[in-house]
């Protein structure tokens, strides 16, 4: 008998250990690769919050690196995300704009006085087709323009010291490398 | 009681799916067949694996809005599953294209088969019955008159 049949079902074994072991790797299965990462921010008009009858549009946007930060009161890792915000705001003097996605304005204008208003100013996306837009599937998410309107990073979840430091530094660095 | 609440839940919960799918008058009946076709095609970017047909999701409701807007400016299919993988990605498609990146997708699936069959038929060849011989059949009974 050929001896070395023997080993065949552990040679099987080896190799289902090794996906399964990958599917521990790999990253969370909810958290989409961005497709819309070094394509233009989309167009747009809308409402700035808290300021009735003014209007944003792609043109205000374009000029300046920024944050473009989707967030919402119902959304409790925005209110987690809100002091980094904050502390990028005032220690990088990076300009942060709020979309205020699916909210109710009038509560989001308290939440900010209460929690303090790291943004230049808020786009009022009420009935969230300016997410589908941005490819938003859920509050907070983050962008990164450069000054030519060009989205160059997207973080899907919240925007802590971590992420801060090894991925948006990281990548406002590359920016600044190009220039 | 407990019954009656279980079939209370089970008719909300039918009354939500109706509702999800069915919630918009098309200004063309034809229309209203291709976005039945086109959501059951298409993935909920939120809930791993729901079709946008089926999902409750917030996310879920604004495609399908989006859909249908889309539908009624004149898009073509493609141009809806266009749309949103431009946004969404790969992961909206049930039924993605063959391309570079995804080609195991593809191509493991038709190689595991073939591995699957190849194994099989060699273990049944290797298990088939061969008759005996005419002396195998002398030497067997041989040996079982021995034993009595």
């Amino acid at each position: 008998m050929n001896r070395a049949r023997l080993f065949i079902p552990m040679a099987v074994f080896a190799v289902l250990a090794c996906f399964l072991f990958l599917g521990f790797t790999l990253r969370d299965p909810h958290e989409l690769p961005s497709a819309l990462i070094d394509r233009p921010f989309p167009d747009f008009d809308l409402p700035i919050l808290g300021k009735p009858g003014a209007r944003v549009t792609r043109a205000d946007l374009v000029g300046q690196r920024r944050l473009v930060n989707v967030w919402a009161t119902w959304c409790p890792t925005c209110l987690a995300e809100h002091g980094e915000l904050s502390r990028i705001a005032n220690e990088t003097g990076l300009s942060i704009i709020g979309i205020n996605y699916k909210d109710d304005p009038s509560e989001a204008s308290r939440w900010l006085a209460r929690h303090g208003d790291p943004y230049d100013f808020n786009i009022e996306d009420l009935s969230g087709d300016f997410g589908v837009e941005l490819g938003v599937y859920g509050a907070p998410e983050t962008f990164l323009l450069d000054a030519g309107g060009t989205i160059r990073y997207k973080r899907v979840g919240d925007v802590n010291e971590d992420i801060w430091r090894d991925e948006l530094q990281p990548a406002i660095a590359a920016l600044e490398a190009l220039r | 009681m407990m019954l009656r609440f279980c079939a209370m839940l089970v008719a909300a919960a039918c009354l939500l799916g109706a509702s999800a799918i069915d919630g918009f008058d098309f200004s063309n009946p034809g229309l209203a067949d291709r976005y039945r076709v086109l959501l059951s095609e298409l993935r909920c970017p939120k809930c791993l694996n729901e079709s946008l047909a089926s999902s409750g999701a917030p996310i879920a409701r604004d495609l399908r809005r989006a859909v249908r807007r889309l539908l009624e400016e004149g898009a073509t299919d493609d141009e809806v599953r266009a749309y949103l993988q431009e946004r969404y990605g790969d992961f909206v498609l049930y039924d993605p294209e063959f391309r570079m990146t995804n080609w195991p997708l593809w191509v493991v699936p038709p190689v595991l088969l073939l591995i699957a069959v190849v194994v099989v038929a060699r273990v049944g060849v290797l298990r088939r019955r061969v008759p005996l011989t005419k002396r195998e059949r002398e030497q067997v009974a041989r040996l079982l008159d021995d034993d009595r």
